[in-house]
This record gives C-alpha cells, structure tokens and sequence, in this order.
C-alpha cells in the first residue's frame, strides 16, 4: 500500500464522521477505529445486545460461469483453494483460504453458492491482489466481477436477530452460514449469517447509494450501537478467529495455523477430488504428519497484555525460544489478556506454560484452548 | 504550580516534588486503559527515560519521565484500576511523585495556556 496515496473512503464515510468516530487509515480506507463510547463498551454492547460494523473495505466478487453451470465455477475454485466448493449447496457460505504453491496462505475468505454465481469475500488488504490471482487462474471458465458498488455492514450479538426481524421476519428461519436475498427498507440486501464476533450475527451487502439509509435506519433500534475497528479486533482475539497478515500470511500454512476444520474431506488424501490446489503437497503431507508448529491460544497470567510481536520461551530467562506471539491485547469479557501465536509442536498442549518476552520482562503465558469466549453461532 | 509538557503529562509542584500524571486530552486519545506499570520508589530516572507504560484495550504507549528526579512515590490505585486514569486524569488518576534533582528545570515547561494551545 502506497503510503501517500489518499486514502479511500467507504459508502458509510459521512455516517461515521457524524456519530463522532474516530477516523484512522486501514487498508487503504479512512474507517473508524471507535466511536465516543469507546473500545470497551462497544465490545461489551455487542456481545450483550448487538453492534453495527461497516465491513465495506473487504472485497465483495462475483464469480459467474461462462457455461452457466454453478458446478463449472465450484470446480474452477477449486484450483486455488483447499476446500470443497462443489459440495457446497446453494444458499450456503463457507471458509476458504487462497493458498500458494508452498502451502502458504494467500488469504482467507469467505465464499457463498448463490445459485447461479459463487460470492466471494476477501480481506481489504489482499483485495486487488486476490482479483489478479481469480482473474489469472478463473478467467477462462469464469466472468469476474469485483464489486465497487456495494456496502458490507455486519450486526453482531445477541440481539441482532430481533433487530433484522423487524426489518424481515424470516430472517429467523437463516441457519449459520445460510446467504439470503431480501429486501431491508425496501432495498435488496444479500445476508448471510456470519460473522468475524464469535457471536450470532450477519453480515449484509447493501447497494452503496441506499448504504447510509439502510444503516442510519439499522441504528435507530435502541438495541445497536456503531462498533469501530478496535472492538472488532478484540472481539475476534476472543473467538480464537484469524487476522490475516498477523496470525496467518505467506509464511504460515493451513495446517500451523489450526485450519484443518475448514479442508472437508473431498478434498484431504483419499477424498473424492483429493488436492489439486496450490501447495497440496505440503499441506496434505502435514495434515497426515502434523506440522512442526502451531498457532495456540495463549492466556497471559498476569495482567499486562501481551501483543504480536512478543517472543516465546521455553523459559524465564528467554534463552530456548519456542514461537512467537501474532496477536494479543485485552479481553473485555474474558476479562483478562488474550493472546494468539505458533509454539514449537511439543509445547501446544493446553496448559502448558511459556513465557513471553514483553518491554524485557518474561511474563508467564499458559497455552490455552481458543475461544476464549463461547460462541453463540445458530447451527 | 501546574505545568505541562508536549508529551501530554501535567505537572503539580510542590516544593522539590512534582506529581506526575498524563492530561485528559491523552487520556481521551489513549481510549480505555486496562493495564498500567509504574516505576517502583527509588528509582532515578533522566528526562525522557521511560517511567510508566500505560495499556489500552488495543495498544501500549509509555509514558516518559518529563525531568530529571527520583520517583518517591507511585499511585498503586491506578495499578488496581486502570479505569481511574480515565475517569480523573487529573486527579485520582495521578501516575507518581517525582522528587526533581533541579527544581528549576520547571520553568521551562509549558503553562497551561501554552498547552492549551497546543492541543487545541
């Protein structure tokens, strides 16, 4: 990212200026980091009753069969990621991840079969880079269209059910991971029931002219409060959920970073359409023999946080290292410091304690089951 | 006497001993502390050194010692509750007591006019 270039703003830019929020660069974008009530009441606010969050940096793309056969897109995606997309049925979403030819992660991303085109949602940060890689691989089986006229709100918590039902009484009938059409306030939404909170919740794409309406209206419910980038972060430190480009990137594979849950079977060794991906080699060889390290939760015992970046050792004095911290800071409702990062394969038990370099110090961090936090997800 | 630096902290002198504690427009930018670790009494620390680190929910930010002195003195009561240094910078919320190796050094420090100015 071209440090200079003027940064970009969402649909919801003006909306976020005028409920006071504080505006920071991110991923190209000039988004709101928090709101006046402040990082710790809105994470608290969205896990008790429902936070809004504008989603619209992320990349929102189409991927439409040139034969008009969904199967033909499925198979085509295939090629670059591990999971099985042909088996994914039609008004349901996933999580993927673009791998390299190494067994990298590229980047992760959601991906919905919408009937007659697969739904793809990307990071902002890898967005260009992930249209350049669909188009390389895709472009002959598929038409590609990224989406530059759209919002992405998502409405986490507990409430947020009740607050769309409002709006949509069927909303209640969507399962987790279910995509939906629908019109809210008149406008046709695309929704899924997803989230990147731990908690029940979804995510909404909005066309960007009726994004600010759609939104402002949302946020009249006494129920939901405008959520910023800060308590998005430390709400999915606390559901054990990956940022990509701290806790996965191009130096991590699927495996190390504990994401054999999202390869189905079709696609491992002995799956009906085993491999075939970039890195298949590595990553199945893994997925038999394990990797050499794996990214843990990590909950520090006393209060300080410990952040991405900090070194960890097998002991006090900082002189075995065994992994390093990717992502940490503050639990509002665990209450006490959370913590992600790789450890070397024979410190992954749960229980076992390290150490954690931190301003010279080494502060005693116990490996520690994720999330910390229980998820409400509507199965 | 109240006196203030470019560094956001505020300054109340009595005699020989400044109290030491960050204003609230760096309370405000900070956002909710959750973590704060202060320099133990005896410690001798030069202008600039860093004295404390504060921790909010999503980052660290240490806190300098604006001059040269010992401390004398540390606030355990934001050490137990963060959350104080928010509520009442100015007050409660106060970091530690800073005995200066040269009482004069203070005159050079801002007025509260001239950090008003400052972050207006």
């Amino acid at each position: 990212m071209n440090e200079d270039s003027p940064l970009k703003q969402t649909p919801l830019h003006a909306l976020h200026v005028s409920l006071g929020a504080r505006m920071v660069p991110f991923a190209g974008y000039d988004m709101p980091v928090q709101y006046p009530a402040g990082v710790m009441k809105e994470h608290l606010h969205t896990r008790s009753a429902a936070g809004l969050f504008d989603v619209s940096h992320m990349g929102q793309v189409i991927l439409r069969p040139k034969s008009g056969r969904i199967e033909d897109a499925a198979l085509a995606l295939e090629k670059l990621v591990p999971v099985d997309v042909l088996g994914l049925a039609e008004g349901r979403q996933r999580y993927t991840l673009f791998t390299n030819d190494e067994g990298n992660i590229l980047d992760d991303l959601m991906v919905a079969n919408r009937g007659d085109h697969l739904f793809l949602v990307v990071n902002a940060s890898c967005k260009e880079a992930d249209f350049a890689h669909l188009q390389k691989h895709l472009g002959e089986t598929c038409e590609l269209t990224l989406l530059d006229d759209r919002a992405l709100i998502a409405l986490q918590g507990p409430r947020a059910e009740c607050v769309l039902a409002e709006l949509w009484a069927d909303i209640a009938t969507m399962r987790f991971m279910d995509v939906a059409e629908a019109a809210l306030h008149d406008v046709p939404c695309i929704i899924s029931r997803s989230g990147y909170t731990g908690e029940d919740g979804f995510e909404i794409s909005i066309p960007a002219a009726s994004a600010e309406d759609v939104t402002r209206r949302i946020l009249e419910h006494p129920d939901v409060m405008p959520i910023g980038l800060g308590a998005r972060d430390s709400l999915r430190l606390e559901a054990g959920l990956c940022l990509y480009g701290d806790d996965i990137d191009t130096t991590t594979t699927p495996v190390e970073a504990g994401l054999e849950w999202a390869m189905q079977k079709a696609r491992r060794s002995n799956g009906a359409r085993e491999g075939g991906f970039p890195g298949a080699g590595v990553i199945l060889r893994q997925f038999t023999d394990g990797a050499g390290r794996r990214r843990v939760g990590l909950k520090p015992e006393g209060k300080a946080p410990v952040r991405g970046g900090a070194p960890l050792f097998a002991d006090t004095e900082g002189k075995v290292p065994v992994g390093t911290v990717t992502s940490g800071g503050f639990g509002p409702s665990a209450d006490h410091p959370v913590a992600m990062g790789y450890v070397d394969i024979a410190h992954t038990a749960n229980g076992t304690q390290v150490f954690a370099e931190v301003r010279g110090k080494y502060l005693a961090v116990t490996v520690s089951a994720l999330p910390f936090v229980t998820p409400t997800y509507k199965r | 006497m109240l006196k203030f630096t470019d560094e956001h902290e505020w300054l109340k002198i009595e005699g020989d001993v400044a109290t030491v504690g960050i204003t609230a427009h760096a309370a405000e930018q900070l956002g909710d502390l959750v973590f704060v670790e202060l320099p133990e009494a005896g410690t001798a620390l030069d202008k600039g050194a860093t004295a404390a680190t504060v921790e909010s929910v999503k980052a660290a930010s240490d806190v300098y010692c604006p001059l040269d002195g010992e401390i004398v003195e540390s606030n355990q009561a934001i050490v137990d509750d963060p959350a104080l240094v928010n509520s009442d910078p100015q007050g409660a919320g106060w970091f530690f007591k800073l005995k200066l190796s040269d009482p004069s050094a203070v005159n050079a420090l801002l007025d509260e006019a001239a950090y008003k100015e400052l972050i207006a």
